[in-house]
């Protein structure tokens, strides 16, 4: 069809006045976790499925659109239903098609997927427990008694356009979580005051922290590296503000952290080697 | 019945157009044309209104960092344009349809009750002042501003909000009166009032979705409004519905909100399901395909959106088997929705096919809404749904699902009457240019939303890191574009109103079928004085 072409042309043409491709992303983050991997494989395949739908029956649209066009002299057909068997058959079968889509090709491994998200307890090697507050994050090793909140850095300048914005703009702290790499660990989320939702996109998870309840959630990460995230769910005046960085270290490195926050020391160890 | 009423008007109003001049005749007016329009006015001031302040929120996200707005202004900016969006603009733009129409339609000599009508309409201009007033009071340096919580409401956050929510609580209780009287006026015009030998199943579509629609709101308005009403217990009188140091639960309001908020999208599709089939069957010159597919299919639409909402809470935390449940029963919807989209499809199919302006914006709304339902699925699944839930991913996929129903389907039934109303024919040209806009405004819009989504990008946030910046620039462009779109549609309505175009005759499109294009183009003030009899 004829908009279509038209609207392919406009996106072109808009693409053509930003200097590079670079800046553009098209799928999620590089997962770093089992859900996460699974997450994406899931949008892959939905993405296949959904495109090929949609283009398929657009092309039978537009197929229609310009073959039944009344200016080519076609004629109207008078049907308004199936009649014969074969018919009926041709009628239901997009139908079978698409019972087998959702509770097949989607059901299936979503409910597995479902049982994977919330298998928070099994073999847990440690338990972080996440608060949200307005608005800054607060995090706390129960079992080893650290506890430490973690606030946004960006200088208010850079936000009000009076600096140059930093690379992580938005998106550093002053004291990120930090995390042993391949260990499976237990978050357990709340909240002080309204509802806020933790979440770094690379893990694939995400939780509400929920004002005088509990929920939680599990993440085990495969990668060394540095992730970033943001509050998501409205919590009022800084939202936007409330980043959520976590710093996925070996275990050495790890420990050591540890020790100097148990240590009292607030600067924060993790990046510096042993 | 069009007798009946005229003994208790104080002149003989069954058959001539006899009414007071001026303003008094809008206020005083019981007439279905009368009313159906000021809705329809209404509502696309309503339109024009929360399209401008989302365009100052585009406007905002243009680049990184705050230059035009502070977050306390962003946040009311977000929250109105989803609350006037949903319940000033989509709801009365579709009761507007259903009181111009319904009686035309389905052969009535007006609406079952017209004063009640009155009423319904007359509750929405101080609805809509009570919901915005904090928000201009608050320009002028009065108050806190309007709500800002986000059209979802969220307790604790609005229980710890400003006044401004205790004005949007009442605009919500009013606008839920106005519907639900707007709904009892469409079941009971829809069941009563039927032209002898109208069986239910001889009525056209369009009825059928109004009056699915009408049975969902009377079913879900009064649940909001009993959760409205807890918030402001809440706020002012110590109880504690939703906080948790009271022995309340925040997710309980997420539970009523939905109850109501995931139907409310049906409420606000159904009607432009009832308003497609005419336009697609119109200018295909073919019978609607599957009558009674489409009505079950509307039915199983009604009957499954109120078991389905806590799809939208699958990060709240949940049980699995809670999880499952909500997913699997989101994924049935599907299917009825698939039939509706095989029916349309099926009426196209081996047509004689042309494309006027309203079988445009019909068929636009059929590829657009298709991509917005595809996206529907997987978000359906709550394992991968936390992904997509509260980024970008989301605000693209209800955008795709809402602006092809409410505005496009709303469009393509505007334009298919419009001849019947003003007496002309539309400028075609124009039309189409509008189309086109629209087309391109719309996905250029959206289409990065869904890819900054994915990339990780929150919703309401007056602020993001850097690498969002190119999908913004683009998507502010193309609401910009979109936004522009809707002038030359006012320009077009009015210079057909004016009498611009061609003059239309009773049957003004060459396919179109059905009692409205029976009567004279533009119809009579009074349409059926005696009844037409159906076979």
């Amino acid at each position: 069809m004829q908009g279509l072409k038209n609207l392919v042309l406009g996106v072109i043409a808009a693409l053509g006045t930003s200097a590079t491709w670079a800046g553009y992303s098209w799928s999620f983050p590089q997962p770093v976790t089992p859900i996460a991997h699974e997450t994406l494989h899931v949008h892959n395949l939905f993405m296949v499925i959904a495109l090929t739908l949609f283009f398929g029956v657009l092309a039978l649209m537009l197929y229609s659109f310009y073959t039944h066009r009344k200016s080519r002299g076609a004629m109207a057909a008078d049907f308004t239903g199936p009649k014969s068997r074969k018919q009926w058959l041709w009628v239901l079968s997009p139908f079978a098609f698409l019972l087998i889509l959702d509770y097949g090709v989607f059901g299936i491994p979503a409910f597995h997927a479902v049982k994977m998200y919330e298998d928070t307890k099994n073999d847990a090697e440690l338990v972080v427990k996440v608060t949200g507050s307005q608005w800054l994050w607060q995090y706390e090793f129960p079992s080893e008694g650290v506890r430490f909140s973690s606030r946004l850095t960006t200088p208010r300048e850079q936000i009000e356009n009076l600096a140059p914005k930093g690379e992580n703009y938005l998106l550093e702290v002053d004291n990120p979580l930090v995390l042993p790499v391949g260990k499976k660990i237990r978050f357990i989320t709340t909240s002080n005051d309204v509802i806020h939702s933790w979440w770094v996109p690379a893990f694939g998870v995400k939780r509400d922290a929920v004002p005088g309840f509990l929920r939680e959630f599990w993440a085990k990460v495969d990668t060394v590296g540095t992730y970033r995230g943001q509050c998501s769910e409205l919590c009022g005046k800084e939202h936007g503000f409330m980043p959520v960085v976590v710093n996925v270290v070996s275990e050495a490195e790890f420990k050591t952290w540890l020790d100097s926050k148990k240590a009292g020391v607030v600067a924060v160890a993790a990046k510096t080697s042993p | 019945m069009a007798h009946d009423l005229a003994h208790d008007l104080p002149h003989d109003a069954a058959h001539d157009a006899h009414y007071p001049g001026g303003l008094m005749r809008w206020i005083q007016t019981t007439n279905h044309k009368d009313i159906g329009l000021m809705y329809l006015i209404f509502a696309f001031v309503m339109l024009l209104t929360g399209g401008a302040m989302i365009l100052g929120v585009r406007a905002e996200l243009f680049k990184p960092g705050l230059q035009l707005m502070q977050p306390e202004f962003f946040n009311q900016l977000i929250t109105l344009h989803g609350l006037i969006m949903v319940f000033g603009f989509a709801m009365p733009a579709a009761t507007g349809l259903a009181n111009y129409m319904l009686p035309l339609i389905l052969g009535a000599p007006d609406m079952a009750l017209p004063r009640l009508n009155n009423w319904g309409f007359w509750i929405l201009p101080p609805a809509a002042i009570m919901l915005t007033l904090p928000f201009f009071l608050g320009i002028m340096g009065v108050g806190p501003g309007a709500v800002d919580t986000g059209w979802t409401m969220y307790a604790p956050l609005s229980v710890q909000s400003g006044w401004g929510m205790d004005f949007a609580i009442f605009a919500v209780h009013m606008l839920g009166v106005s519907s639900i009287l707007g709904s009892i006026n469409v079941i009971v015009t829809i069941l009563n009032m039927r032209a002898p030998g109208m069986t239910l199943f001889k009525m056209p579509l369009f009825a059928h979705g109004f009056l699915v629609t009408a049975i969902l709101l009377i079913t879900i308005m009064p649940v909001l409004a009993g959760g409205v009403t807890m918030v402001l217990m809440d706020r002012h009188f110590d109880t504690h519905f939703f906080t948790a140091a009271g022995g309340g639960d925040p997710v309980l309001w997420q539970h009523i909100f939905w109850f109501m908020g995931h139907p409310e999208v049906y409420v606000l599709l159904l009607p432009i399901c009832g308003v497609v089939p005419h336009v697609l069957s119109a200018f295909a010159r073919k019978p609607v395909y599957g009558y009674k597919a489409q009505v079950y299919g509307m039915w199983g639409i009604g009957a499954l959106s109120v078991v389905v909402w806590a799809h939208h809470m699958f990060t709240s935390g949940m049980s699995v088997g809670g999880q499952l449940y909500f997913m699997y029963s989101t994924m049935l919807i599907s299917l009825p929705l698939a039939v509706l989209f095989f029916c349309w499809i099926a009426t196209i199919w081996r047509g004689s096919l042309s494309f006027e302006t309203p079988m445009l914006f019909a068929v636009g709304f059929v590829i657009l809404f298709g991509w917005g339902g595809l996206t529907g699925l997987v978000l359906a699944d709550a394992a991968a749904d936390p992904q997509y839930h509260n980024a970008y991913f989301l605000v693209a996929h209800f955008h795709y699902a809402l602006y092809p129903t409410t505005v496009m389907g709303a469009m393509a039934g505007v334009y298919y009457w419009l001849p019947k109303w003003t007496g002309h024919m539309l400028d075609e040209r124009l039309g189409k240019l509008h189309f086109w806009v629209v087309m391109i405004g719309f996905n250029l819009t959206f289409i990065p939303q869904f890819l900054v989504g994915l990339a990780g990008m929150p919703r309401r946030i007056p602020d993001y890191p850097v690498m969002f910046s190119e999908w913004n620039m683009l998507s502010t462009i193309g609401a910009f574009i979109l936004g522009a779109s809707h002038l030359l549609f006012i320009y077009n309505v009015v210079k057909c109103a004016r009498g611009g175009g061609v003059k239309a005759e009773a049957k003004s499109w060459e396919g179109a079928q059905g009692l409205e294009w029976t009567v004279p183009s533009p119809a009579p003030y009074h349409t059926f004085d005696v009844q037409p009899t159906i076979k």
